[in-house]
C-alpha cells in the first residue's frame, strides 16, 4: 500500500498550510506548491525560478556561490579568486565536500581560499589595479597554478570594474587563461543564474582553445558532476567499466586543460542538468556533440543510464556494458538484502538543491522507500517537468518552500527520513524525525555509482534506524497533537 | 554652527558663488570649514590660492585607508591670514571608474569621526553637477546639511536640473530634516532672467535669495586663484557677493521643496519664451520627411 497521500489529501494540505499567510502571499504561494500529476498536467505544473518573497526565509543563495561554489570552485588547477570585500570568500570555503587529487597550493587550489579582500579604496577608485597586481602574485607564488578566474562579488558590478580587460591583459603578460566571471551576487533570484553565468565564461573563455594529439571513438565527458564526497570518482568508474575513455570531468575534481579539450568528445554525459545543460547545448550547436542525461543514483537508474549512454555507441561497448551490469549485481543484490528489510516502507521527504530532488528517488525506491515530497531551491520548469514521473500520484512538490511551509508539510505529513541541507537538519532533529543532508552527504559519500549505492543505503540505514530515537519523546506526542496526513 | 551646501548644474559656477560667498562670511568673521565633494577636487581653489588641493581620497589611497591619516594632513588653510577658513576636498576616482560616491561617504565619515566639526559658524558642501547616487545625497542626509543653496539661471538645463536638485532634498527633507534655503541665479545675461528664475523658485515653494549680475571682474579673479572678496574688494561683484552672504545669514526662509513636473516646468519654459510649443506631429519625423 502507498504512504502517499491523494491528490485531494495533499490540495487540502497545502490550502490548510497556506491559511496562515495573507492573501496576495498566499495566492503566489500556491502557485509553487503542488500536489504531483506524473502525467504532468498543466493544474499541477509547479511555479519556479522566480523571486522569493521578501518576508519569507528562503535557503536560496546567489549567482556567485552558483559559480564559485559550485561549477568553478572544483577546477583543481585554477586558482579562483573571489574578487570583492572579504566575506563572500572567506564564509565560503570549503564549504562545499567537493573533493580533489593533488598537493595543495601546488597543483590544487580547490581547499584554498582567495580573494581580493576589497576595501573601501578599491570601492571608491576602482579595483583593477589591484586585480592586475594579484594576478602576478598568484603567477608568481602558485607557478603550476594552470589559470585564474575572477569571481565577482557585488561591488564589481555596482562600481563598473572592467575585469575583462584586466583578465585579457594578464592572460597576455602571464601565459596563462585569466577569465572573469560576472557572477555579481544581486544578479538572478537565486545560485541557478550564476551556474548559466559561469556556463558561459567557460564558453567564451575556455572552451575548444586547446587540442589534443590522441583521440579515440570512445572519448566521453562526465559534465555536472562535482565530485561531493567522492562523487564523481565513482561515476567515472562505472563509464570506464563500460569502455568509454572519460576526458574530462566537469567539474569535480576537473583541470582546465580538460575544460579547454572537451569539444573533442564524442558524447557528452550529462548529470546535473541544472547547472550544466548549458554547455552541454552550446558544444552541440557549435560542435556537433550529442549529450545523453543519466542518473547514477541507485541500481534502478545506473542500469538504465548506462543502456541509454551504451545506445550511442557500438557494440563493443553495448557488450561491455551488459558485462559491467551482470558484474554489479551482486553488489547491488548485497546491498538490498542487507538494507531492504530495514528500510523498507520508510518514507522520505526532500528539499535539494537543482537535480537530486528527482535524482535519488530511484536510489530510494531501490531500498523499498517512498519518497511522499520532494522540492528544488532553484529548479526551473524543465526540472519539475522531470520530476512529475518520477513520483507517486498525489506526492507534494514545493518549490523555494519557506521554512515554514517545508516544517508544515513534515509535520503533517511525519516522514521516517527528512533529506535537505545543514540549515534545515538541526530544525528537524529537533522535531524529532531522522534527516540526512543531501547537499553534502553529511560527512560522508559518495553517494554515486556502484559503491555510492552502498554508503547510501548505510548512511539512510544510521539516520532512520539509530536507537537514539527511542531515547526521547518528540514534541507532538507530549502535547497530544494528532497528525493525519 | 550652520551647515549649509550648494548645489546646481555642472558648470553654472557653483564653486565660484561659494567661495566668493564664504569669503565674504569670513570677511565679517564667521569660521569656515569648506568641504568640496567633487572627484575634480576645485571647490576651495580661489580661497588656497592653489591647483587642486590634495583630496582626502587620493592620501587615503596614498596611505593605505583613511583610518592612516589625520585631522592636519587633509585639512588646510588659505594664505589669507585674516580669515579662518579651513579647506577639505574629499576627492574621488578619475572619471570613469570606481565609486565617486562612496568616497564622498567615506570623506564626510572620516571628518566626523575626527573631529573636523568643532569650533565652527558655517560648515559649506560644494557637491558636484547632479544628485545622482546616495552617496552625492550625502550632505543633505541625516545631521549634515540643513540648509540648501541651488545655483542656476535662466537657462533651460539649469531649471531641470534646479528641480532635480529640489527633488533629491524632498527626499531627505522628512527623514533628514534638511531644507532649500533659495535659488541663488548666477546671471548668464538670458531674457528675462530675474524673472524666470523668480518664478520657478516660487513654484517650488523658495526664494530666487540674490540675483548674482555677470561681470569680467569674475574671470579676472579666477586667473589668480582668487575670490573676487581678495582680488578686488571694492568691486560691485564683491559687494554682490557680500549682500548674498548677508541674505544667507540672515536667511529665515528655509521650506520644503515643491517640486514640479516635467510638464508645468516645460510649459513654465514656454510661457516666458524659453522653449517654443512643441509640435507633436513632428516627432519622431526625419529630415527628410519634412
Amino acid at each position: 500500500m502507498s504512504a502517499t497521500p491523494t491528490r485531494e489529501q495533499t490540495e487540502a494540505m497545502i490550502a490548510d498550510v497556506l491559511e496562515v499567510y495573507p492573501a496576495k502571499a498566499k495566492k503566489e504561494r500556491a502557485r509553487h506548491l503542488k500536489p504531483n500529476d506524473p502525467a504532468g498536467s498543466k493544474e499541477c505544473a509547479v511555479k519556479s525560478n522566480v523571486k522569493s518573497r521578501p518576508g519569507v526565509m528562503t535557503i536560496r543563495g546567489c549567482a556567485y556561490a552558483g559559480s564559485k561554489g559550485v561549477v568553478w570552485g572544483p577546477v583543481k588547477d585554477v586558482v579562483h579568486i573571489s574578487h570583492g570585500p572579504v566575506g563572500c570568500g572567506q564564509y565560503s570555503w570549503s564549504t562545499r565536500r567537493n573533493y580533489s587529487r593533488g598537493t595543495v597550493g601546488v597543483d590544487n587550489f580547490v581547499p584554498m581560499q582567495f580573494t581580493s579582500d576589497f576595501q573601501e579604496r578599491d570601492v571608491v577608485f576602482g579595483g583593477d589595479k589591484k586585480l592586475a597586481k594579484i594576478n602576478q602574485e598568484i603567477a608568481e607564488l602558485f607557478p603550476l597554478a594552470k589559470g585564474i578566474s575572477i569571481q565577482s562579488e557585488c561591488p564589481i558590478g555596482l562600481i563598473g570594474d572592467d575585469i575583462e580587460a584586466v583578465a585579457r591583459q594578464s592572460a597576455k603578460e602571464l601565459g596563462i587563461p585569466v577569465v572573469p566571471v560576472r557572477c555579481e551576487g544581486f544578479r538572478g533570484v537565486s545560485q541557478s543564474l550564476g551556474h548559466h553565468i559561469a556556463n558561459d565564461s567557460i564558453r567564451d573563455w575556455v572552451l575548444g582553445t586547446r587540442d589534443t594529439t590522441m583521440q579515440t571513438p570512445y572519448d566521453v565527458a562526465l559534465i555536472g558532476d562535482y565530485n561531493i564526497g567522492g562523487d564523481a570518482w565513482a561515476s567515472r568508474k562505472i563509464l570506464e567499466d563500460m569502455g568509454l575513455r572519460v576526458i574530462a570531468q566537469w567539474s569535480g575534481d576537473g583541470t582546465i586543460n580538460e575544460l579547454a579539450t572537451t569539444h573533442l568528445a564524442k558524447l557528452n554525459v550529462i548529470h546535473c542538468y541544472r547547472s550544466m545543460n548549458y554547455i552541454c547545448r552550446t558544444m552541440e550547436e557549435r560542435y556537433g556533440i550529442p549529450w545523453v542525461e543519466y542518473n547514477f543514483f541507485g541500481p534502478t537508474k545506473i542500469v538504465e543510464s548506462m543502456r541509454r549512454i551504451a545506445e550511442f555507441f557500438d557494440d563493443t561497448i553495448r557488450e561491455r556494458t551488459e558485462a559491467a551490469i551482470a558484474s554489479y549485481q551482486a553488489k547491488f543484490d548485497e546491498v538490498r538484502e542487507r538494507y531492504g528489510k530495514r528500510l523498507a516502507g520508510k518514507t522520505v521527504m526532500l528539499l535539494v538543491g537543482g537535480l537530486r530532488p528527482r535524482h535519488t528517488i530511484g536510489a530510494y525506491e531501490d531500498l523499498g522507500m517512498e519518497v511522499i515530497g520532494t522540492g528544488y531551491e532553484f529548479g526551473h520548469g524543465d526540472d519539475y517537468t522531470r520530476t512529475y514521473p518520477e513520483l507517486k500520484e498525489g506526492a507534494v512538490l514545493y518549490d523555494d518552500p519557506t521554512a515554514f511551509e517545508l516544517e508544515e508539510f513534515a509535520r503533517r505529513l511525519r516522514p521516517d527520513l527528512m533529506g535537505a541541507g545543514v540549515k534545515e537538519k538541526y530544525v528537524f532533529h529537533k522535531m524529532g524525525m531522522p534527516f540526512r543532508q543531501m547537499h553534502s552527504w553529511d560527512y560522508s559519500g559518495p553517494y554515486h555509482g556502484v559503491e555510492g549505492f552502498a554508503v547510501f543505503a548505510r548512511d539512510m540505514d544510521i539516520a532512520i534506524n539509530n536507537p537514539s530515537w527511542n531515547l526521547f519523546q518528540p514534541p507532538w506526542t507530549r502535547s497530544g497533537e494528532v497528525v493525519t496526513p | 554652527m550652520r551647515q549649509i551646501a550648494f548645489y546646481g548644474k555642472g558648470g553654472i559656477g557653483k564653486s565660484t558663488t561659494q567661495q566668493n560667498t564664504m569669503a565674504a562670511l569670513a570677511e565679517q568673521g564667521h569660521r569656515i570649514m569648506i568641504v568640496g565633494c567633487d572627484p575634480k577636487a576645485d571647490s576651495t581653489r580661489l580661497i588656497l590660492h592653489s591647483k587642486a588641493q590634495t583630496s582626502i581620497l587620493a592620501l587615503a589611497a596614498e596611505a593605505g585607508s583613511v583610518e592612516d591619516l589625520d585631522l592636519s594632513d587633509v585639512l588646510l588653510e588659505g594664505p589669507n591670514k585674516n580669515w579662518k577658513i579651513r579647506c577639505v576636498e574629499s576627492g574621488g576616482p578619475e572619471p570613469g571608474v570606481g565609486c565617486a560616491g562612496r568616497g564622498v561617504i567615506t570623506s564626510i565619515g572620516f571628518l566626523e569621526e575626527n573631529g573636523a566639526y568643532e569650533d565652527l559658524d558655517y560648515v559649506c558642501y560644494d557637491v558636484l553637477g547632479d544628485v545622482v547616487c546616495g552617496g552625492f545625497a550625502m550632505p543633505i542626509r541625516q545631521g549634515k546639511a540643513q540648509e540648501i543653496y541651488i545655483v542656476a539661471s535662466g537657462e533651460m538645463m539649469a531649471m531641470y536640473a534646479a528641480n532635480n536638485i529640489a527633488k533629491g532634498i524632498l527626499k531627505y527633507a522628512h527623514s533628514g530634516g534638511v531644507r532649500l534655503g533659495g535659488i541663488i541665479c548666477n546671471s548668464r545675461n538670458t531674457d528675462r532672467e530675474a524673472e524666470l528664475v523668480g518664478e520657478l523658485a516660487r513654484r517650488l515653494n523658495t526664494q530666487m535669495i540674490h540675483f548674482i549680475p555677470r561681470d569680467n571682474v569674475v574671470q579676472h579673479a579666477e586667473l589668480r586663484r582668487m575670490t573676487v572678496i581678495e582680488y578686488d574688494p571694492t568691486s560691485r561683484q564683491a559687494d554682490e557677493y557680500r549682500e548674498l552672504a548677508r541674505k544667507i545669514h540672515e536667511n529665515d526662509r528655509k521650506t520644503i521643496p515643491t517640486p514640479i513636473t516635467m510638464d508645468e516646468l516645460e510649459q513654465l519654459l514656454i510661457d516666458f519664451g524659453i522653449m517654443e510649443v512643441e509640435d507633436e506631429s513632428l516627432v519622431g519625423q526625419t529630415a527628410a520627411a519634412v
